[in-house]
């Protein structure tokens, strides 16, 4: 953290960070509430000598990025949740392909073109796999435009270590509020010279980068080979943050801006009196189960907190069993759960409660 | 004695899928002789379609890269934007670059990315049993027109060189045919053109091959060279579309064009 602090938008930093970081490649398609990132992207890219497309459309934008990615390049396209649904064919090639790529989702309201407030109603998309077939994606939740722009560059790391798509979301609230943040020194772009990028065969046998496999056994075995892949990859690489979890009788946990929301109710609630935890999965996939199931060890009910219906409950679910009573309090559609409504609930965590109306 | 008629070197000794009297056999050899005589071999890049010629790669020795059906042009115009020294051309049929690729066909061609298209035209999906394609004539029979198409209902053949000559960016659109050897001969000189052209960094070139599909057509190999000629060609008139190659053509389009820009 070298720089000096810049007050930038969550979007923006994303893009900063990601150049910053080595970025050869960007390709992207106007959408709310992302759009300054792909000016940002177009206005800085070239000063840079990086490649920027303004593509036709999100399906453009991710195959771009296949074949990008493909030649060898460190790759990115930003979208939001409609324009993510649109890509998910290209990642679902991407992943059985094993090409690295960061694919970041400034969430939106949905389902359809729903809205263009913050929402975290793409959290099983990003962690289920959007796409057709038997695969996963790391997918990172920052929440705040400093740990979006301190993910960035590990969310590229992750994508080459692995040869994997890699999904960073947050929602449009976090994307387009300007916040301090503190760059990592930029660093020149990556060799693109890797052992199965595409370069012409002048002085090597020939390289095929594809997902067709049709030969007798062939794609159950790459079908196994992805899987132990994400096994090892799920061992590896979870991340999370906990806050005053050891002796909390109750446990907030939540990503993204409701963590926001929720360790202010934690502050509030250990003022009154209740022993309040945080646990944020910076992870959303692999979800750091058993980080959380340490975390709960002390508390006799959790509550978790979400800007949609209630999606990531069921990993936190599946997580700790029937070991806590787990209850959740959401709002979508581009509410967010008040700091006094998420008091409120935490006192009684084990209850489903309702989404309350309030601003 | 030495040999007249050899397999060049880029065409793998391996036989290929494509049914008697079909014309991807015919296309890959032009494009591997013209790769040959050029010498570009090592610095190529191919790229097949979804389609009857999705294996590509067993084919030709050179390196390959699938795309999801009709995004061959995006991932070709990414790996061209990433490694200039590469030769980039994707070869398509007319499902995968009139229909479902059209959008990325269109603006890969505007943009005019200094790539080249092979777009194997034989009016059907060769690979799902010969469904309607977008080049489909008028009243032809097909697995999904059983009675012929119908303009009224089904529309009408998509005329691809017509359609991107209307661009100002490509440099070089032709149409050439694989029926007969005259027009084999003609479509290699198209081929070795269209390189030339990326070659020589001028941009965009577009070679649509009128190619026959006798399993789909329900006719025998010479039934269906005969039918190329006296049924297909009418709709698809072969010859050059777009030739700018004696032109500096610069990434922006004319000179007019880049005039009319508000803040030039």
């Amino acid at each position: 953290m070298t720089d000096e602090r810049q007050f930038v938008t969550g979007n923006v930093a994303a893009g900063e960070a990601a150049m910053r970081a080595g970025l050869h490649f960007y390709a992207g398609y106007p959408i709310t509430p992302q759009n300054d990132f792909g000016a940002y992207m177009a206005a800085e890219m070239p000063k840079r000598g990086r490649v920027f497309i303004q593509a036709e459309s999100e399906l453009a934008a991710v195959n771009m990025l296949f074949g990008a990615s493909a030649a060898g390049a460190r790759v990115m396209t930003s979208s939001s949740s409609p324009g993510i649904s649109l890509k998910q064919e290209g990642i679902s090639y991407l992943a059985g392909a094993e090409l690295p790529a960061v694919i970041v989702n400034v969430m939106r309201g949905g389902p359809g073109l729903g809205n263009i407030a913050g929402a975290q109603g793409d959290y099983f998309q990003a962690t289920r796999g959007g796409g057709h077939g038997d695969y996963r994606t790391p997918a990172f939740g920052p929440a705040s435009s400093q740990e979006i722009a301190e993910l960035m560059p590990v969310a590229f790391q992750v994508a080459e270590r692995w040869r994997t798509p890699v999904m960073v979301l947050f929602d449009g609230y976090l994307g387009q509020v300007e916040e301090g943040v503190s760059f990592l020194p930029a660093q020149e772009p990556p060799s693109m010279d890797r052992d199965w990028a595409l370069s012409g065969n002048a002085d090597r046998p020939a390289r095929v980068v594809r997902s067709l496999l049709m030969d007798e056994g062939a794609l159950e075995r790459h079908n196994e080979h992805l899987r132990e892949k994400y096994e090892a990859l799920a061992a590896a690489e979870a991340r999370w943050a906990a806050e005053g979890c050891e002796d909390a009788e109750v446990v907030l946990v939540a990503f993204g801006l409701a963590a926001r929301q929720c360790a202010q109710a934690r502050a509030d609630l250990r003022a009154e009196g209740v022993r309040a935890g945080l646990f944020r999965p910076i992870t959303l996939w692999p979800f750091p189960d058993r980080a959380l199931r340490e975390a709960c060890a002390s508390a006799r009910g959790v509550l978790v907190v979400e800007l949609n219906n209630g999606q990531m409950v069921e990993d936190v679910r599946l997580a700790l069993g029937d070991a806590r009573p787990v209850g959740f309090l959401g709002r979508a559609g581009g509410g967010v759960p008040t700091v006094r409504a998420i008091c409120a609930a935490a006192r009684e965590p084990a209850k489903e409660h309702a989404s309350e109306g309030e601003a | 004695m030495s040999p007249v008629y050899t397999r060049p070197a880029p065409l793998k000794d391996t036989p290929t899928r494509y049914c008697p009297g079909c014309g991807h056999g015919v296309a890959h050899r032009i494009i591997a002789e013209a790769i040959e005589e050029m010498g570009i071999q090592g610095r190529c890049v191919g790229m097949g379609p979804v389609g009857c010629a999705v294996f590509l790669y067993e084919y030709l020795d050179i390196d390959c890269c699938e795309a999801a059906h009709g995004r061959t042009p995006a991932v070709a115009c990414a790996i061209k934007r990433m490694r200039p020294e590469t030769v980039v051309f994707s070869y398509q049929g007319d499902g995968d670059l009139a229909a479902i690729g059209l959008c990325e066909t269109m603006h890969t061609a505007n943009r005019g990315e200094p790539i080249t298209v092979f777009f194997l035209n034989n009016t059907v999906y060769g690979m799902t049993k010969g469904q309607m394609a977008p080049t489909t004539l008028a009243g032809q029979k097909t697995y999904t027109t059983p009675t012929g198409r119908n303009p009224a209902t089904e529309g009408h053949p998509l005329r691809m060189c017509e359609l991107l000559a209307t661009l100002e960016a490509p440099t070089y659109i032709e149409r050439v045919s694989l029926n007969t050897p005259r027009h084999i001969l003609r479509a290699k000189q198209a081929v070795r053109k269209a390189f030339d052209v990326q070659l020589a960094g001028q941009g965009y070139s577009f070679i649509e091959m009128l190619s026959a599909c006798p399993a789909h057509w329900h006719m025998s190999p010479v039934e269906a060279a005969k039918w190329v000629d006296e049924v297909l060609e009418p709709v698809f008139p072969l010859g050059v579309y777009r030739d700018r190659t004696a032109q500096e053509a610069g990434p922006a389009g004319s000179p007019e064009v880049r005039s009319c820009a508000p803040n030039a």
